[in-house]
């Protein structure tokens, strides 16, 4: 067993950490309130290489593991939950499949600007009747020819709107009894006629995270965007969340970590009753417990990522690493309204915003329930 | 062009000191950084190297962790670095910079750049008596730099203004605030970086002995500050409290 991280996954955690706190963090509370995103980040976050981590370097990346990965994401969440569900969902919703999935001529078109952060990413699986049901994706793709054509909506999507590059599942067999099994996934271009946004979602959280539904109105597609096989759009699509929910995790994890430091330090300096309020042994241990379950949820997380690197089983692992984090980043960021007291309920701080952000976590690229169900059907097979 | 980069890791900014059982500062649990003014060195020596085809070796002396900010420097993007780990008990300035010129007169170098100051102990004085050693001239503070016919163009903060200086190659020059801003490392840096060559000198290895280099000045104590004390508000009529006040600040305070 070996607990240190190499010396690249340190600098890569200082530098992250470096450019969180000085570019992001004075931006988050007003990105939030304003519902949108400053772009300017996304540039600099491409010229850092942040857009293409766990990537080999042929294909734009940075040829660093998913532990990095993990640590960046994590790092960036720490201060704005949005900017980590950004790159998570670009890398490992989009990216990665094209990545585990695409034929070399769709890795150069497709992977290599996404990597360099030249184009942004995203997926669209769930659909109206199909969320955590995500098998009985209803969005039609009929071969026509050279082509497919594809027809129905997706909803709930992240980097909508602004993504260049969308892998979206749809049924390309039309008996509903296959299931699962119908399902294709397919990459599609911003911009191709019959491709269109529809509403642009107002949420609690993740607020300069943009979420849109994607309308498919006789959108035609050519067949070398197929991505797979034919038939084979549920097992990409669950494959690719094994390995998001490392990135959700990662996020949940940084959002957990941000809130205590936050808590911390207000405990230290907020004097009632003539004394720092964690002085009062209701407080400490609060903070013990915080500090506690955040360490569990990153031992965790940094395991999943591990056992991807190594190449080892881990959809068990990134299914309790979610689980676990996710409810953790809500533990403590409820509790770190808490100890912040009537502060807390403002948005005069940051953890107002960071409660907000964790509840997504326990809900999206699967709920709760579903990764429990994920890791039961592991323990019971 | 070829450029030497000394630099410091210090004590993060914001690191709470502590003194320990002998009355020396603690270092423990304290996070560690390159010291800021060197990091504007670091990123004007970079972007020399950009426009000239240059070369860029970072120097550090410190313990073993000092080699992070080495790393840093050559995820940045300077191309080699060498640490000098002498395990002195006893240093002072003219030590770390008889050490330091030691290194650098082995190298090839045009130009020699630092910060003008380390943020610990803050006594502006190594790139200074570098440059003495090394029979170099040194301008300190600089916050623009431009290099043109072997000469050097080096703005620097006075009072009340700025001052340009003209001098020839090669020359010390100590970073102050902006002069630039500096570069995040990419992480194509910081993969590479693993991969540049670091050399690690013990004293020995510069010919140097711990007699040669022994400390001229010792520090006597070291205390921290005083906790700052509480406000006092002075209570009454406000003609009769501003009286009041008037006189605490003249014999309490003893300010006006
Ligand atoms: C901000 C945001 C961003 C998103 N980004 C994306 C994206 O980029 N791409 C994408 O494809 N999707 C995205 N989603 C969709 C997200 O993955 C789904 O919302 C999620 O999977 C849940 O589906 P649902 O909303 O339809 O809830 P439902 O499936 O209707 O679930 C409702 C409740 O029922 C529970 N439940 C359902 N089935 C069971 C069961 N069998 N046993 C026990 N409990 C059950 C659920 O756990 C939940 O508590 C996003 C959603 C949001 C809100
Ligand atoms: C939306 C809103 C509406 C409000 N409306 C009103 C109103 O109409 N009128 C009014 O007068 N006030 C109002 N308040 C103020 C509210 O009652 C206070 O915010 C609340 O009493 C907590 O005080 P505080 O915010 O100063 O937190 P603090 O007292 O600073 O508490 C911070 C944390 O320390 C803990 N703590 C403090 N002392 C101890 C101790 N001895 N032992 C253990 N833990 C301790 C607290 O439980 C809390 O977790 C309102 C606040 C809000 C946010």
């Amino acid at each position: 067993m070996n607990f240190t991280l190499t010396e690249e996954q340190e600098l890569l955690r200082q530098t992250v950490r470096d450019f969180a706190e000085n570019e992001v963090a004075p931006k988050a509370a007003e990105m939030d309130e304003k519902e949108e995103y400053d772009w300017t980040l996304w540039d600099k976050m491409a010229e850092m290489g942040l857009t293409g981590i766990p990537f080999p370097e042929e294909y734009g990346g940075a040829g660093m593991d998913n532990l990095s990965y993990a640590i960046a994401v994590e790092e960036l969440s720490r201060v704005c939950a949005s900017t980590g569900v950004l790159i998570s969902a670009h890398t490992s919703l989009c990216s990665w499949p094209i990545y585990a999935f695409g034929t070399e001529e769709q890795k150069r078109k497709y992977l290599v600007p996404l990597a360099e952060g030249k184009k942004i990413g995203a997926l669209g699986l769930t659909e109206p009747s199909a969320g955590s049901d995500a098998g009985a994706v209803k969005l039609s793709a009929v071969r026509d020819g050279d082509e497919y054509v594809l027809n129905g909506t997706k909803i709930f999507i992240t980097n909508g709107g602004r993504a260049d590059v969308y892998v979206v599942v749809a049924r390309t067999d039309p008996d509903m009894s296959k299931k699962h099994r119908g399902t294709t996934a397919f990459i599609v271009e911003k911009g191709t006629p019959g491709f269109t946004f529809g509403k642009k979602e107002h949420k609690m959280g993740i607020r300069a995270s943009y979420t849109y539904e994607l309308v498919f109105d006789n959108c035609r597609i050519p067949k070398e965007n197929m991505l797979g096989k034919e038939g084979e759009g549920f097992k990409i699509a669950m494959a690719t969340l094994d390995g998001g929910r490392i990135g959700i995790a990662a996020q949940a994890l940084g959002i957990a970590q941000g809130a205590f430091e936050q808590a911390l330090a207000y405990s230290k300096v907020r004097e009632q009753f003539g004394r720092p309020i964690c002085a009062n042994q209701g407080i400490a241990w609060m903070l013990a417990d915080m500090a506690t379950r955040i360490e569990a949820a990153r031992l965790l997380v940094y395991q999943a990522a591990f056992l991807k690197d190594n190449k080892l089983p881990y959809g068990k692992e990134s299914a309790m690493a979610k689980l676990y984090a996710s409810e953790v980043a809500m533990w403590v960021t409820t509790k770190a309204v808490q100890i912040h007291g009537g502060y807390g309920y403002t948005r005069e701080y940051p953890v107002e915003r960071m409660m907000r952000d964790a509840k997504i976590t326990e809900i999206y690229e699967g709920t709760s329930e579903v990764q429990r169900i994920v890791i039961a059907n592991y323990l019971l097979k | 062009m070829k450029v030497v980069v000394l630099t410091k890791q210090t004590f993060d900014t914001e690191a709470k000191i502590t003194l320990d059982a002998q009355g020396k500062i603690n270092p423990e649990g304290v996070s560690l950084i390159m010291n800021p003014y060197d990091e504007f060195a670091v990123e004007e020596a970079l972007r020399i190297k950009e426009k000239t085809k240059g070369e860029v070796t970072v120097v550090s002396m410190g313990g073993p962790k000092a080699q992070d900010v080495l790393r840093q420097a050559l995820a940045m993007g300077a191309d080699r670095a060498v640490l000098i780990t002498p395990e002195l008990e006893e240093m002072d300035e003219y030590t770390t910079a008889t050490i330091l010129a030691k290194a650098v007169s082995r190298m090839e170098y045009d130009l020699i750049l630092g910060g003008w100051r380390a943020i610990d102990d803050g006594s502006a004085q190594v790139a200074g008596r570098v440059a003495e050693i090394l029979g170099l001239p040194v301008v300190n503070m600089v916050i623009k730099l431009e290099i043109a016919g072997g000469k050097v163009l080096a703005t620097r903060e006075i009072e009340g203004g700025s001052e340009v200086v003209e001098v020839p190659l090669p020359v010390v020059i100590t970073a102050q605030k902006g002069l630039n801003e500096p570069r995040y490392p990419t992480m194509k840096g910081i993969m590479q970086a693993k991969k540049k060559p670091m050399e690690k000198l013990a004293l020995s290895d510069l010919g140097l002995t711990a007699e040669e280099v022994a400390p001229k000045v010792r520090a006597l104590k070291y205390f921290l500050p005083s906790p700052r004390a509480q406000g006092k508000i002075v209570p009454g009529e406000p003609a009769e409290a501003a009286a009041a006040l008037v006189r605490l600040l003249r014999e309490e305070a003893k300010v006006i």
